[in-house]
């Protein structure tokens, strides 16, 4: 049966009443409902509906008319109810973005005039063609994705340098910028040091070390792994270097790298020995024997960690930082456990875990086995479980436990294994809680191993600061409490790792000598854009992955998010064409 | 090619839209500016070319009432025979300088706004606005329908017409858009402040002429009612400015979009008269009680000219009153929505400049080139029809245009330049 009501002088325009009529028509219990203002032509299309009344004959323009055709006449009620309320709650709430959103270089261009910095994770074989647009737009870039040609890298370098730009990676996945966490990056306080790693989580153990020591870092700058090959020639790391020379804030500079090609090498050193400021350098997997002039030389990541630290206090530099206690109560091995089982989310810890247990082993150079392992030898065995063999359509380790408790389990089930090695790196963009995630299988893993009478040993660190979006102190509590053996740095873990199994890595003991060799004048000058950079909060367009923006709004940093897509949705015919019209 | 690159030709299109000079000079009946309607029994359409059995029902229905306004036919059943026979010669309206709402069905004796655009000289034609609900352009054709086509015809346009002559150099309609935009119009869904400022401007003029006192007063409540009456002036004035600027044959910007129910089509600067078309899109919206999504007739019409000169849905930002349309949102999907459309044009336009967006220029210069590589496609708001001939609207929405029209237009113009 059709109920009329009508509100007198209550006008709302027609789209809200329509809005209106398709909020209340889903109540229960009502066939038809339809909500209109008065007009004549209105109450035509009322009588279209079946739904005109006498009442509404009285309507006028300025009434609100509801009719409905409802069975049970205490519905009437509930629906004034929902009408009333849907008019007081018109406003629509909804929480204003912290940045725009824009679908081309263009328009986040003009979204952010001032931009100076282009980080870009868009997939590889398109990353050189927004790299191309950010440089001829003036900006830096900061290239996360990976797969970019060596020709593409050094082309890009090379035009970067030109313009007075930084190209940061590609492939480079952590970053600090003017104390702005970018990708897959630890919160470290501000303070002295400066760092240029063509390491990702190289940066990430060294910047997180220095904070817990109670020291900080401005910038972090990535290169990306190959910066330092005989192909791209360590473009982006002098520019770099050049740049913390530069920067007041900085008072020591730590560079990161894996071995470079010698020229390459000799040239960077070159450079170094030039500066004003103290230079801390690692070159992971060489064994230094002595520091040189103002280049001080580490062995370990932490020892990087602790020589930059000292500089920046004054404090005297150590001859050696490995004096802590590396034994473990209570270990007990069948003779068969020999074996270390290093199974890592980071890539350069690793490299430094394989340098480690080679060393004590007296191996030698090129101890690498199969794809993804950096280390296979005697039993031991280092995966990089991020290494592109098992990152294909799987998430990274670092966001997702899934593929190391499979290696874990695999590693528990061979006899020889006495220690699983591992690390949890904390940080933006990585899992919210990876010792929780882990934790039931460690405990697990141990359960079972003991069922059979035997113990594995897990040792751990967890690579993190106390600011970061997860907190250091909660995941290091749940790895010890499911009895996980807990060190401070990779170096402490892959050395307790060792101690368990019987051995130890000798260090040499290092002396400051006097550099005596040929100085060169090298060009110290930066150009005003990397002045800029290091100077004053980067302006970036995010061309990528989305959830990169968040760390640079939480540290004040503006960005406009560029929703990449494939060109002409990846027509390549389309894409010729627009290539063409030009 | 005429210019050093495709981007300064499309600046040139760009600055005769920017310079365009259109002014409403007089409202006349449609054949004696439209030749073509003098040579038998002619209609006018929407959209590009179509024949009769490929017509939505809508757009047959108006055929119907066209036949019988015009006295062609005395019933349904004999017009349609007469339509279905091919008797009737079917012209798009975009092809004699004129642009037609939904069905677009414009006949010799309809009245029609002449708008000039001054600065090139050109001219341009649409229907005037018949109100809501019962309407021809919707496909309605009951009696109603055609005493309303009479009295427009031989009261309302010839009153009009001696109303802007009174004004001797017509009405500046960039000064009246201009009002608009910043009193809350886009000019396809919403015209009332439009409207109004239009009232505001021949209410004076109306009243002075020596007329029947019934006849006076009909003419000003039927302006005063018609909320969306300035939408069709805004029509023939975005054809005659868009008209204009397609005077230079070069460039990648579109200079017209429309659709006839069947196929979208556009045209851009540098492919001339050429229409690139596709399969429409159905509109996806709000409707009237008893309605559905199933009933929506496809999309049709001329009215997406207002869109091609960056109004309409590309201005959705200028009209908080019917942001709403844009789905569940608000005023941010309204932003986002305008936000997106600049992605895929080249400029914004100084002459109207939208408080909302504060105080950018609407949008300027749909590029196809850039629609086709971000796959972004223009937003049009539309009115919604019903699918069968004279149920006439049923709700209102947005749609979007194909993005095949705008990938063909661009291979067949690198065709022209001989680069592939």
């Amino acid at each position: 049966m059709l109920h009329t009501i009508i509100k007198k002088n209550s006008y709302q325009d027609s789209v809200n009443l329509m809005l209106l009529t398709n909020a209340v028509s889903v109540i229960e219990g009502i066939n038809k409902i339809q909500i209109m203002m008065g007009t004549p032509a209105n109450k035509d299309i009322f009588k279209g509906a079946g739904l005109y009344t006498d009442e509404l004959e009285k309507a006028e323009a300025n009434d609100m008319c509801i009719v409905l055709d409802t069975d049970n006449e205490d519905k009437i009620d509930e629906v004034l109810a929902a009408v009333d309320d849907y008019l007081k709650n018109q406003s629509i709430s909804k929480s204003g973005s912290e940045f725009e959103t824009v679908r081309t270089f263009d328009r986040a261009m003009k979204a952010l005039p001032d931009a100076n910095l282009a980080v870009i994770s868009v997939p590889g074989s398109s990353a050189a063609i927004e790299a191309d647009k950010a440089l001829d737009n003036g900006l830096n870039v900061f290239m996360f994705s990976d797969n970019v040609s060596f020709e593409d890298e050094r082309r890009l370098k090379e035009k970067a340098h030109d313009k007075g730009l930084l190209v940061m990676g590609p492939d480079c996945g952590t970053g600090i910028i003017s104390s702005i966490p970018i990708a897959f990056t630890n919160v470290v306080k501000e303070g002295k040091i400066g760092i240029v790693g063509a390491s990702g989580t190289g940066i990430q153990e060294v910047t997180t070390i220095i904070d817990r020591l109670g020291e900080g870092v401005v910038h972090a700058i990535g290169t990306g792994g190959r910066d330092l090959s005989d192909k791209v020639g360590a473009i982006t790391m002098m520019d770099a270097i050049r740049a913390l020379e530069n920067h007041n804030q900085t008072e020591v500079i730590t560079i990161i790298s894996k071995p470079p090609a010698k020229e390459v090498r000799d040239r960077v050193v070159q450079l170094l020995r030039s500066l004003s400021k103290p230079v801390v350098t690692i070159f992971l997997g060489e064994k230094p024997e002595q520091h040189e002039g103002n280049v001080y030389q580490a062995y370990t990541l932490e020892e990087t960690a602790r020589i930059s630290v000292d500089l920046a206090k004054g404090n005297d530099i150590k001859e050696d930082y490995n004096n802590f206690e590396t034994s473990v109560e209570g270990v007990e091995l069948k003779p068969e456990q020999t074996a270390i089982k290093g199974l890592y989310s980071g890539g350069t810890l690793a490299y430094e875990a394989a340098t480690l247990i080679s060393d004590a082993l007296n191996l030698g150079k090129g101890n690498g086995g199969a794809e993804g392992f950096v280390l296979q030898a005697n039993g031991h065995e280092v995966a990089d479980l991020g290494d592109d063999v098992y990152t294909q359509g799987k998430p990274h380790p670092m966001i997702d436990p899934e593929t190391r408790v499979k290696f874990m389990e695999k590693a528990a089930e061979d006899e020889k294994t006495a220690v699983i090695l591992f690390d949890v790196v904390l940080g933006y963009g990585s899992h919210e809680d990876m010792a929780g995630a882990l934790l039931p299988a460690i405990q697990r893993i141990k359960s079972n191993v003991e069922s059979q009478g035997r113990q594995v040993h897990f040792v751990g660190t967890v690579c993190g600061t106390e600011q970061d979006p997860q907190s250091y102190k909660e995941q290091r509590e749940k790895l010890v409490q499911a009895g996980v053996i807990l060190r401070d740095s990779n170096n402490q873990a892959v050395r307790t790792a060792l101690s368990i199994i019987g051995l130890s890595v000798e260090d040499v003991k290092k002396q400051r000598v006097e550099y005596t060799g040929t100085s060169s004048n090298e060009d110290l000058s930066i150009s005003p854009q990397i002045d800029k950079l290091i100077n004053s909060k980067p302006v970036i367009i995010n061309i990528g992955l989305k959830s990169f923006t968040d760390s640079v709004v939480k540290f004040g940093g503006r960005v406009v998010q560029y929703d990449w897509r494939p060109i002409a949705g990846g027509n390549e015919r389309m894409q010729k064409i627009l290539s063409l019209l030009k | 090619m005429k210019y050093q690159s495709i981007d300064e030709a499309n600046r040139a299109v760009l600055d005769s839209i920017v310079g365009s000079s259109p002014f409403l000079v007089d409202v006349v009946p449609a054949k004696s500016v439209i030749s073509e309607l003098n040579n038998g029994k002619v209609i006018l359409h929407a959209g590009p070319p179509i024949k009769w059995d490929d017509m939505t029902g809508p757009m047959q229905g108006s055929c119907i009432g066209a036949s019988l306004f015009e006295g062609w036919a005395e019933t349904e059943e004999e017009a349609e025979k007469m339509l279905a026979n091919g008797e009737v010669e079917f012209i798009p309206c975009h092809h004699v300088n004129a642009v037609g709402p939904m069905g677009g069905i414009t006949t010799a004796n309809f009245p029609v706004f002449v708008v000039e655009n001054r600065s090139e000289g050109n001219e341009a034609y649409c229907i005037m606005n018949e109100g809501i609900g019962k309407v021809l352009r919707f496909g309605a054709y009951s009696k109603e329908v055609i005493d309303r086509l009479n009295w427009m015809r031989d009261v309302l346009g010839p009153t009009l017409s001696k109303a802007i002559k009174l004004k001797g150099d017509g009405l500046n309609l960039n000064v009246m858009i201009a009002k608009a935009v910043t009193m809350g119009d886009e000019f396809h869904q919403r015209n009332i402040a439009a409207s109004l400022i239009f009232l505001k401007e021949v209410a004076p003029l109306i009243v002075q002429l020596d007329m029947d006192d019934k006849d006076q007063k009909d003419v000003m409540q039927f302006l005063a009612d018609t909320d969306q009456f300035f939408l069709n002036v805004m029509m023939a004035t975005s054809k005659a400015v868009m008209d204009g600027a397609r005077k230079i044959q070069d460039g990648t910007v579109v200079t017209a979009m429309c659709r006839n129910g069947k196929d979208f089509g556009i045209r851009i600067s540098g492919m001339g008269d050429q229409w690139f078309t596709a399969p429409v899109n159905t509109p996806q919206g709000l409707f009237f009680t008893g309605y559905s999504q199933e009933d929506a007739n496809s999309d049709i019409g001329d009215s997406a000219i207002t869109e091609t000169i960056g109004v309409g849905g590309m201005a959705m930002i200028a009209a908080p009153g019917v942001t709403r349309f844009v789905g569940a949102g608000g005023f941010d999907d309204a932003l986002s929505t305008s936000n997106e459309m600049m992605e895929i044009c080249i400029d914004q336009n100084p002459n109207f400049t939208v408080p909302t967006w504060d105080f950018q220029g609407t949008c300027l210069g749909i590029d196809a080139r850039k629609v086709v590589e971000t796959g972004i496609t223009p937003v049009i708001n539309t009115g919604i029809a019903h699918k069968q001939a004279g149920v006439g609207q049923i709700g209102a929405g947005t749609v979007r245009a194909p993005l095949a029209c705008f990938e063909k237009a661009i291979e067949a113009y690198a065709e022209k330049l001989g680069l592939i």
